[in-house]
C-alpha cells in the first residue's frame, strides 16, 4: 500500500519520462535502451566521455533527431520526430546549444521577441515587456539593441538562455552550454543555471563542469558508450562512484596520481 | 530520325567536319588558357605588393578587361587594330589575343584572392619556425594556394571553352559555323536539319565542358574539407 | 574621329542600347525567378524535381549562350516552337541566368549552419517559420555578392543577341563598319555605351556589397 502510495506521486510528478530509446547512426548504435524520469523541479546533470551520447539524447528530446526505438513522453504526450504536435510540444522543451546559435540578422530583442510574437500570437509590447525584464535578471538589460556579433560568448549564451525561457518552458535542456567559452565568461553563464535551479525549475544538464554539476544537480547521471551506466546524488557519485568505468572517467579530472608519483625535489 | 534532321549528322563526314570545328574553338581556348595561367599568376603575384601604382595599373587593367563584354574586346582587337595599326589579322589570332588578355585578368584575380586568403598566422608560423622567406613561400604559403587555386583555374577552362563559341562573330570557321554550313548544304533533303545539327552542338559543347566543371567541383569539394 | 560622324550615329545607338537594356532586365528578373524556384526545389529535396532541376543546371552551365540561342531561334521552329528574336533572346538569357542565380540562392542556403533551423525548431517555429524569419533573410544576404556578379555577366552576355537578328549594339556596330568603314567611331560609340550601361550596375551593385557586409549578420 505505502509503496504503491509512493509511485503514483512519482508519476503524477514526472515531467519527462524517457522508456528504452535507441538511437542509431548509419548501423551504429548511441543510444542504447535509454530509461530516464525527470520529476518535477529536478535538476539532473548527465556526465560522460565524449560520444557517450549524451549530446544526441538531449537532441532526440526535443525531436532534432529521428529516434530508432522506444518512446519519449512530455507530461505523458510523445514527442515523436515528423509529428504534427511538434511545435506546440517543443514549446515546452527549451533548449540551449553548444555553439552560439543567435540569429546573426535580428538584434538581441528581436531573437527573443520572434518566436513569442510568431509562434505564440504575443503582442511585440508583451513580448518585449517580459524580454526586458528576463534581460535585467541576467544581466544584460543594455544589450537589447546589440547584434549578436557584438556581443561575447558568455553574454550570447545567456541571451540564448532568456530567449528559451521566454516561451515559458516545462524542463530546460542545456547541451554543454559552456564548452565553447573562454574560462573566464563560464562563470556568468553558469551563474544564471544556478539562478534558474534555485527557482525551482526542471533541468536536464549535459556538461563537462564537474564542479558545477556536483553544485547544480539533484542527481548525477553518467552515461557511457550509449548507456546510463551509474546515476546518483552528487556526493555519492563523484567520491563513491560505484562502476569501475564511472571511477576511471571521474579519475580523468583530477591529478592526485601525477601529484603522488612526483618525487620531491 | 529525319524529322528531326539527326540523319544528315550522320552522311558522308559531316559529324568527323563537326568535331574538326569543335576542334577549332578548342585549340583556341587551350592556347589561350596556357598562355594565361602563368600570365595572370604573374599579375597577381603583382597584385599583392606594397607599390601603390603598380596595383592601381594592374587594377585598372582587371576592371576594364571585365566589365566590357568579350564580344565587344573581340570587336576592338579584330577591326580596331586594322584600322588602327594597319594589321590584317586573322579571326583565330585575334581571338586567342583578346582570350588571353581577358584570361590573364580573370587569373590574375583568383590568384590575388588565393593568396590574401592564406591567414596571417601561417606567414607567422613559418616565420617562427626559423624558415626563410624563400622557404616560407616554398614550403608553406604555395602548396595552400596552389591547393585553393587549382579547382578556380580549372574552372576558368570551361569558362574559356564557352566564351570561344564567340569567336564564330568575327568569322572564325568552328563547330556552329560548320553546324550552319552543312545545314545549308542539306537544305533541300533535310530541311529539318538546324533542329538536330544545332542541338548535336549544344551536346558537344555539354560533353567538353561537364567533365572538366565536374572535376573542378571534385576538388573545390576536396579542398574545403 | 569625326564628330559628325558621332552625331549622326547616336541615335542609331541610343535605340540599341534601350533594346539591349529592355531585354536583359526581363531576362534578368525572369533568371531571377527560375533561380529562386530551382533552389528552393534543391533545399526542399523534392524528389523527381530535384533530378530534373541538377540536369537542366548542369546544361546551362556548360554550354555558351550563343548555341542555347541558335537552337531555340533556329533548332525549335523545326519541331514547331516558332519565337520571335525579343522572346528569343530573353528565353536564352532565362534559360542561362537561371542556373546561374539557382547556384547564388543554393550556396547561400547551404551557408546557414544547420543550428540555426534546429535552434528555430526547438523554439517552436515550424519548418516554414523557421524558413521564412531565421533561414531565408540570412542566405539571401550571402548570396548578395555572387547575385550581383551574375546580374552584370548577364548584362554582359545580351551582346550575343545580334546572332539571333536583334539589333542591339553588337549589331548596330558590325552594320555600321560593314557599311560606311567608320570602325573607329562605331567601335568608340560601342565601349562608350556598353560603359554607360554597365559601369552603374556594376558600381551600385559594390555599394550593395558593402553594405550588406557592414550592416551584415556575420558573428
Amino acid at each position: 500500500m505505502e509503496h504503491d502510495k509512493e509511485v503514483d506521486v512519482m508519476e503524477k510528478n514526472t515531467v519527462l519520462s524517457l522508456r528504452g530509446l535507441v538511437k542509431q547512426f548509419d548501423n551504429v548504435t548511441i543510444l542504447d535502451g535509454i530509461d530516464l524520469d525527470i520529476r518535477q523541479g529536478e535538476v539532473a546533470v548527465i556526465i560522460g566521455p565524449s560520444g557517450c551520447g549524451k549530446s544526441t539524447l538531449l537532441r532526440c528530446i526535443n525531436a532534432l533527431e529521428p529516434v530508432q526505438g522506444g518512446e519519449i513522453l512530455l507530461e505523458g504526450e510523445p514527442v515523436v520526430s515528423g509529428g504534427k504536435n511538434l511545435p506546440r510540444i517543443r514549446q515546452k522543451i527549451g533548449m540551449v546549444f553548444q555553439s552560439y546559435d543567435l540569429f546573426p540578422h535580428l538584434t538581441v530583442m528581436d531573437n527573443i521577441t520572434l518566436s513569442p510574437r510568431k509562434v505564440q500570437k504575443r503582442s511585440r509590447e508583451d513580448a518585449e515587456r517580459e524580454a526586458r525584464e528576463l534581460l535585467g535578471r541576467v544581466g544584460l538589460s543594455d544589450k537589447e539593441k546589440s547584434y549578436p556579433r557584438e556581443l561575447s560568448g558568455g553574454q550570447k549564451q545567456r541571451v540564448a538562455i532568456v530567449r528559451m525561457l521566454i516561451m515559458h518552458p516545462e524542463i530546460l535542456l542545456f547541451d554543454e552550454v559552456t564548452a565553447a567559452l573562454d574560462p573566464e565568461m563560464v562563470r556568468e553563464v553558469l551563474d544564471v543555471m544556478l539562478d534558474l535551479a534555485a527557482q525551482g525549475r526542471t533541468m536536464l544538464i549535459v556538461t563537462h563542469e564537474m564542479n558545477f554539476a556536483r553544485a547544480v544537480a539533484d542527481r548525477v547521471i553518467f552515461m557511457d558508450e550509449g548507456h546510463i551506466v551509474e546515476e546518483g546524488a552528487p556526493d555519492d557519485l563523484f567520491d563513491h562512484p560505484q562502476t569501475e568505468r564511472a571511477r576511471s572517467f571521474l579519475n580523468m579530472f583530477t591529478f592526485e596520481s601525477v601529484r603522488a608519483a612526483k618525487q620531491p625535489v | 530520325m529525319q524529322a528531326l534532321g539527326l540523319d544528315v549528322l550522320f552522311k558522308g563526314k559531316n559529324f568527323l567536319r563537326l568535331l574538326g570545328g569543335l576542334g577549332v574553338a578548342l585549340k583556341i581556348s587551350l592556347i589561350s588558357v596556357a598562355l594565361s595561367i602563368p600570365l595572370g599568376i604573374l599579375l597577381g603575384i603583382l597584385m599583392t605588393r606594397r607599390n601603390r601604382v603598380l596595383r592601381a595599373i594592374l587594377r585598372l587593367y582587371l576592371e576594364a578587361l571585365r566589365i566590357m563584354p568579350q564580344m565587344v574586346l573581340l570587336f576592338l582587337v579584330f577591326f580596331g587594330t586594322t584600322r588602327a595599326l594597319g594589321w590584317d589579322l586573322d579571326g583565330e589570332t585575334a581571338s586567342v589575343i583578346v582570350f588571353t588578355l581577358w584570361g590573364t585578368a580573370e587569373m590574375s584575380d583568383l590568384v590575388r584572392g588565393a593568396l590574401i586568403s592564406i591567414p596571417k598566422h601561417q606567414y607567422e608560423s613559418a616565420e617562427a619556425l626559423g624558415l626563410s622567406k624563400a622557404q616560407m613561400h616554398l614550403y608553406i604559403i604555395l602548396p595552400q594556394a596552389i591547393r585553393r587555386l587549382v579547382p578556380l583555374s580549372i574552372n576558368l577552362i570551361t569558362r574559356m571553352i564557352k566564351t570561344t563559341s564567340l569567336v564564330l562573330m568575327i568569322g572564325v570557321v568552328e563547330v556552329i559555323k560548320v553546324a550552319q554550313q552543312i545545314i545549308e548544304a542539306n537544305r533541300m533533303v533535310s530541311p529539318n536539319g538546324a533542329f538536330g545539327m544545332y542541338l548535336t552542338v549544344f551536346l558537344l559543347y555539354f560533353i567538353a565542358c561537364f567533365p572538366i566543371s565536374l572535376l573542378a567541383g571534385k576538388l573545390e569539394k576536396s579542398f574545403r574539407e | 574621329m569625326n564628330a559628325a560622324v558621332l552625331q549622326e550615329y547616336l541615335p542609331l545607338y541610343g535605340k540599341a542600347a534601350l533594346l539591349t537594356i529592355r531585354l536583359g532586365i526581363l531576362g534578368v528578373l525572369l533568371s531571377i525567378l527560375t533561380g529562386l524556384f530551382c533552389a528552393a526545389v534543391q533545399y526542399l529535396k523534392i524528389p523527381l524535381l530535384k533530378t530534373i532541376v541538377r540536369v537542366y543546371i548542369e546544361l546551362s552551365r556548360n554550354t555558351p549562350l550563343l548555341i542555347q540561342l541558335f537552337f531555340i531561334y533556329y533548332g525549335l521552329p523545326k519541331i514547331g516552337i516558332r519565337t520571335d528574336p525579343a522572346v528569343c533572346g530573353v528565353a536564352g538569357l532565362t534559360f542561362l541566368g537561371g542556373s546561374y542565380m539557382a547556384e547564388a540562392f543554393r550556396s547561400g542556403l547551404e551557408s546557414i549552419p544547420p543550428i540555426q533551423e534546429e535552434s528555430a525548431l526547438s523554439l517552436g517555429m515550424t519548418r516554414i517559420q523557421a524558413a521564412v524569419h531565421v533561414i531565408l533573410p540570412q542566405a539571401l544576404s550571402v548570396s548578395v555578392p555572387a547575385f550581383v556578379a551574375n546580374v552584370i555577366f548577364l548584362l554582359k552576355e545580351t551582346s550575343v543577341f545580334s546572332a539571333v537578328s536583334l539589333m542591339d549594339l553588337m549589331f548596330t556596330a558590325k552594320d555600321l563598319i560593314g557599311l560606311y568603314y567608320d570602325t573607329t567611331e562605331a567601335l568608340f560609340l560601342l565601349v562608350v555605351f556598353y560603359l554607360l550601361m554597365l559601369l552603374p550596375v556594376s558600381i551600385l551593385g559594390s555599394i550593395i556589397e558593402k553594405k550588406v557586409r557592414y550592416a551584415g549578420f556575420g558573428t
